[in-house]
């Protein structure tokens, strides 16, 4: 649930005339268009869809049916409430009748008299909406102040005599066009703002909303002017007590990055301070347009009028931009006029981070905008630290004690090499000005508890990546009770989660265990729970919050049915062995594919996943054109492509890989591997697991072993392993920028290293199919390869279809992976360097991916005896995929 | 002026009965029972058509309604789950048909509640008109590769619920029950018809509202969670709103908690005997159910409480007596939040709002 607190934005895209985009995909009857603009909009955060199909040409009622309808089917899109928006009450009634949750209806007014005002008011009121009430009566729109407080005090006791709810009135008081050269309309956003100052004090629980893009309307085809006018429009309408508009939120500059001369011209205009300000703005629209040759595409040329400003604000904008071309001259510069280092620290430059935070927190910055800032800020702390370590010697010299910031210890626990995301939030917890110590990757839990000792850490954060890693969260959290710890324990990283540290944590450990979904959150976390005052509430909210995330854990558990292992077994896919076609590889062993040249890679590269890895969600190439992060994007996009130039010119990285196939049977679930095809010498064995959750009649309890040939069917299978790596220099190569202050391109280097890793995988999976000989007759496009729309799987050890690590071992050993490759396993099974994949070649077919899903105690039993494990060990390792209430049952019997 | 009905909330938490149609099936009624004089030249098989009992049978309703009064339930629901004019296009019966079957649905109920009455002088027995979720719904097409279609319009389903209310009006129930809502937008639209009918006839009483949480995701099957739901029906200003179906109480717990934390009126929960067993049936013996919703009593959540599918008098027996040393929820007055809500809620708090209890 969302209380908000501050301004809603109300997406105006999905309105035929807030986007020519919308009206066309409309037009042509594009309803996927139509629907993937309204998504666009959720997604970019607007917290309410106001849905507007009036055209000449469009049948007003069946059109907006039929897109609340489609709506309705899209759980992203239809979870914000939703505002009709007609100028027709016939098409807003049929929209009432489509709308299950609580939606507005844009709008009603006494344009037609009080009789019919009040007759849809009740009707609005029936149907159970909210309804924006237009400044307009009988005599015509309301433009002056007190035109507009008087019809909306009028409207509002017409409607709350007839019981409409208070709060369900949003009035819009009418924005309309400044800047058009008339004289009367200098006064309308004046008129607007005051208006809504009145409308809130004197009529009790009332809203106040408005059209935001109207107000600059003189100014079209230019955008930076617009979106300088919108935004200080919102200022000072927001100021006035404005809840809620309709605007672009992809089209709006921050008020504070106005640029000061454009905002003064704007403000003028809007505040009506000076009689000649449309003028002067206009003359000021008009020259930015002959400085760009014309055209209604105009951007704000990135220009270095910024350089004349005073250090401080030089130090915050630079910071803001993410600019560090000039920091360590203007840090130079700033250290001349202020008494302390630290005072420029405290000053500009957190004054800069507290914008580029408030900013990132409210989704207005990116992170690979946040992660530049960061960037800046190191340098100038960089250079300041010698200063300061001087000045702290002086004053220890004379007797003083220093003051410290709060400290974080962050780690990434034993056994796991991830560490993107942690450092991502050093990073942003570093610049927040925290004190960071970070132990770095695979460290023990002794190390992590005695540093935290040493150091006095204020905070301990964990973060890892593989599913082992979340038990070492468990046993940190249980050591740290026993050592009697007291500070709040942070828990992140991808296979994290809220139920999981509500659950299986939090239990363990009494003094705060906050799970940390991103970095975007991090920075409001710690603070909370460094505050004295903050605190106590924080952890209780959290408490409360785990409390019912266990709850609803407890209520899923009791839901879940799971058949018998024998059961699940009988349920398997069964083939008719004599007519599958099984294909002979040509190759039988092993064989090492070393140094393969990165640019081979490139086109298999999936670029998808690299901009989740920045907090940046779209689907690649998509994401580019995006209206709310495609800047962004593209900006990241193309600094990604310099460095990968630079990785694959210097071979900064080194592309091994093993690969081998082996004739095989399955014995039950086991893969018995031979030596070669008489099948006289078993080689090793391969232990699948199998579904156990209760399928539908006609689905399957599957396992990977149902897409191999069992022993008794008379025919040879072939199953193959592979483990590839690109992560060889990527830490050396990571480290070179670290040591420079660049975490921003450090964090990249890893992102790379990952991407090119799982491209590698694709690449040497081709080679396998062609190895297998279907694969030479396969004539898929890069993107159908990246898509996987091939024949054949390569199911990895640790991921849903196989989730059991240790298996990675005995796969190492099949491939003598570290051998020919360099690779090592730790002992939780991750791979080290942490570029790199490995897993199996199912040629089956219909060999598909598929989840585990919840296995029950027999199963465990059972593959611990397959596997020569103690049923504790086995317990341990299949954790996750273990159903608790089977656990429970047993460990009573 | 307070009526008696409303004047029991105040002073305690009012009992509601239990299940209907299990009930019914330990009669091991025949087709003809189902049929009597009325349907005897039916063209379809009527068995399994609990609702035309009321007419058929009504002794037996009445003896059911009887034996949960005596449990000690404050109120029955009429045996009207589905007379309605959709639902029972499924048995091909519609015209007066409809309007009979509720009026002598109330009347069964009310000759119960009559008798209990006299039985125990000075005691108050209440029926609530039951209206149930019809099989069609507004906001879901059957049709996966059509999600724009909709097997009925918002005017057939406000048509269809007018009728039933009209009947369950004239047949004089103390109040409304619109329950087991798994699709909000068909309980929006039986709102819309009661407040017409209000409007037509002049008079009111009070309405109530209960959903169906479908399982552990916490939503309504047409995708709302609990508060999203609430914030959809608070323009009704409903009496009460509660949850019932689908869930046992303890899987229920933490949405009635949030249903209790947000509710500006009455807070109803009347779950099933725990979830079926592999044969459909309830386990949940009395006194752990009642051990269940003792304990929401006891947080102060609750204000009508009672059973639903598996729930027998012995269970609503248990309920009542756990009850007892319970006092009601007090509902918060004078919030202004504008709630509005898709799937999910949005709230706007008012400034100036005041929560008191």
């Amino acid at each position: 649930m969302t209380v908000a607190s501050q301004f809603l934005i109300v997406g105006e895209r999905t309105n035929i005339t807030g986007s020519p985009k919308f009206a066309k995909a409309l037009k042509a009857g594009d309803w996927n268009e139509c629907l993937s603009v309204a998504r666009q909009q959720v997604e970019s955060g607007a917290n309410i869809l106001d849905i507007n199909v009036d055209e000449a040409l469009i049948e007003g009622e069946p059109t907006m049916v039929k897109f609340l309808n489609l709506i309705a089917a899209e759980p992203d899109i239809c979870k914000v409430p939703i505002m009709i928006d007609s100028s027709k009450w016939s098409v807003l009634e049929a929209g009432l009748q489509c709308l299950q949750g609580k939606g507005i209806v844009n709008s009603i007014s006494l344009k037609d008299g009080e009789e019919e005002f009040l007759r849809r008011a009740k009707l609005v009121k029936r149907y159970g909406a909210a309804a924006v009430v237009m400044a307009f009566d009988e005599q015509g729109q309301a433009a002056t102040r007190d035109e507009k407080v008087r019809i909306c005090t009028r409207a509002y006791k017409l409607l709350t005599g007839l019981g409409f709810p208070p709060e369900d009135i949003i009035f819009d008081p009418n924005i309309l066009t400044v800047a058009t050269g008339i004289e009367e309309h200098n006064n309308y956003a004046v008129d607007f703002f005051e208006a809504t100052k009145i409308i809130k004090a004197t009529l009790p629980h009332a809203k106040v909303s408005g059209g935001v893009s109207n107000v600059s309307f003189s100014f079209r085809g230019n955008n930076p002017v617009r979106e300088a006018i919108h935004s200080a429009f919102l200022f000072h309408g927001i100021k006035a007590g404005m809840d809620m508009g309709i605007v672009n939120a992809g089209m709006l500059s921050v008020y504070e990055q106005i640029p000061p001369d454009l905002l003064v011209l704007v403000e003028d205009v809007l505040l009506n301070r000076r009689p000649d300000g449309t003028d002067r703005l206009v003359s000021y629209a008009d020259s930015l347009k002959a400085q760009h040759g014309g055209g209604s595409k105009i951007e704000l040329k990135e220009d270095l009028a910024w350089r004349n400003a005073t250090v401080a604000s030089r130090l915050s904008h630079a910071l803001v931009k993410g600019i560090d071309a000039f920091i360590e001259a203007d840090t130079e510069e700033a250290r001349q006029q202020f008494k302390r280092p630290l005072d420029i620290i405290e000053g500009p430059l957190m004054d800069g981070m507290r914008v580029v935070g408030d900013l990132f927190g409210a989704g207005k910055m990116f992170l690979p905008q946040v992660v530049k800032s960061a960037r800046v800020m190191k340098r100038a702390v960089a250079y300041l630290t010698p200063f300061m370590e001087e000045e702290k010697r002086q004053a220890v010299l004379a007797g003083a004690t220093v003051r410290t910031q709060g400290k974080v210890l962050l780690a990434t626990v034993k056994g796991d090499v991830h560490d993107i995301g942690k450092n991502i939030v050093g990073v942003v917890l570093a610049c927040n000005n925290y004190e960071v110590v970070d132990l770095g990757v695979m460290v023990s839990c002794e190390k992590i508890l005695a540093t935290a000792k040493e150091n006095g850490a204020d905070i301990i954060g964990l973060s890892g990546l593989i599913t082992p890693s979340l038990d070492e969260m468990v046993s940190v959290a249980k050591e740290m009770t026993r050592q009697g710890f007291t500070v709040p324990l942070l828990i992140g990283g991808a296979t994290t989660s809220h139920p999981h540290a509500s659950v299986k944590v939090a239990p363990q450990y009494a003094s705060g265990v906050v799970h940390v979904l991103d970095a975007s959150r991090v920075v409001n976390v710690v603070s909370a729970l460094l505050s004295p005052e903050q605190k106590p509430a924080f952890l209780a909210e959290v408490a409360a919050k785990q409390q019912l995330a266990r709850t609803d854990f407890e209520a899923r558990r009791v839901q879940r049915k799971l058949l018998t292992l024998a059961e699940a077994r009988n349920r398997r896919q069964k083939y008719d062995w004599s007519t599958i076609d099984i294909p002979k590889p040509e190759l039988i062993g092993t064989r090492a594919y070393n140094d393969v040249p990165l640019q081979d890679l490139v086109p298999f590269i999936d670029w998808g996943p690299f901009f989740n890895a920045w907090e940046l969600f779209g689907a690649f190439p998509k994401i580019l054109e995006d209206e709310k992060v495609g800047v962004e994007a593209k900006k990241l996009y193309a600094d990604a492509q310099t460095l990968l130039a630079r990785i694959i010119k210097e071979k900064r990285f080194r592309a091994n890989a093993v690969i081998g196939f082996w004739p095989c049977n399955t014995v039950g679930d086991d893969v018995e591997l031979y030596t070669d095809e008489a099948r006289s010498k078993v080689l090793g064995r391969l232990h699948m697991l199998r579904q156990q959750a209760e399928k539908q009649p006609g689905q399957f309890n599957l396992s990977l072993a149902d897409f191999l040939a069992p022993k008794d069917s008379g025919r040879i299978d072939y199953v193959g392993g592979f483990a590839v790596t690109t992560g060889l220099g990527v830490e050396a190569f990571a480290e070179s920028f670290r040591k420079q202050h660049d975490d921003y391109s450090a964090i990249m280097v890893q992102a790379l290293g990952d991407r090119l890793a799982e491209a590698f995988a694709e690449y040497m999976h081709k080679q396998a199919r062609v190895l297998s000989g279907f694969g030479k007759t396969e004539d898929l496009s890069n993107d159908q390869l990246i898509r996987e729309q091939y024949r054949g799987i390569r199911p990895a050890p640790g991921y849903p279809a196989c989730p059991e690590h240790t298996e990675k071992g005995t796969l190492f050993q099949l491939l003598d992976a570290t051998k020919a490759t360099g690779m090592t396993l730790t002992e939780s099974f991750a791979m080290n360097p942490a570029s790199s994949v490995s897993g199996f070649y199912l040629n089956h077919p219909d060999a598909k991916y598929f989840g585990l899903g919840k296995i029950g105690r027999d199963q465990v039993e059972d593959y611990a005896a397959r596997k020569g494990m103690s049923i504790e060990e086995a317990a341990k390792w299949l954790g996750p995929s273990l159903d608790e209430s089977s656990v429970g049952t047993t460990a009573a019997a | 002026m307070t009526t008696d009905f409303e004047q029991l909330f105040k002073e305690r938490i009012v009992i509601i009965d239990g299940a209907m149609g299990s009930l019914i099936q330990t009669y091991g009624l025949e087709e003809v029972d189902f049929r009597g004089d009325r349907f005897k030249e039916h063209h379809r098989d009527l068995k399994g058509n609990n609702d035309l009992l009321s007419l058929t049978r009504p002794d037996i309703i009445e003896e059911i309604h009887g034996r949960y009064f005596a449990a000690g339930a404050d109120v029955v629901e009429t045996n009207t789950f589905s007379t309605t004019s959709i639902a029972q296009a499924d048995y091909e019966l519609s015209g007066s048909v409809i309007t009979d079957l509720n009026i002598a649905a109330v009347q069964c109920a009310r000759r119960a509640a009559n008798a209990a009455q006299e039985k125990t002088p000075g005691r108050k027995c209440f029926v609530a008109g039951a209206i149930g979720p019809l099989n069609r719904t507004l906001s879901m097409s059957p049709d996966v590769n059509r999600p724009e279609y909709r097997a009925v319009t918002w005017n057939q389903v406000v048509a269809a619920y007018e009728e039933q209310i009209r009947a369950l009006l004239q047949g004089g129930v103390d109040a409304l029950l619109v329950e087991t809502i798994f699709d909000t937008l068909n309980s929006k639209a039986a709102l819309f018809a009661i407040e017409g009918v209000f409007e037509e006839l002049g008079r009111r009483v009070p309405v109530m509202i209960s959903v169906t949480i479908t399982d552990a995701s916490g939503r309504t099957l047409s995708g709302q969670t609990i508060t999203a739901f609430y914030d959809s029906v608070r323009h009704a200003k409903p009496f009460s709103v509660g949850i019932n179906c689908a869930l046992g109480g303890a899987e229920m717990r933490p949405y009635i908690q949030e249903l209790a934390r947000v509710a500006e009126c009455y807070v109803s929960c009347y779950p099933n005997a725990g979830l079926p067993n592999a044969f459909g049936g309830y386990d949940e013996t009395p006194d752990e159910m009642a051990a269940v919703l003792v304990d929401f009593a006891a947080q102060g959540w609750l204000n009508l409480v009672g059973g639903c599918c598996g729930s027998t008098p012995e269970h609503i027996a248990a309920i009542a007596q756990g009850m007892k040393q319970h006092a009601a929820r007090k509902s918060p007055s004078g919030v202004h939040d504008m709630r509005l809500s898709g799937l999910e809620s949005l709230v706007v708090a008012s400034p100036s709002s005041v929560r008191s209890v």
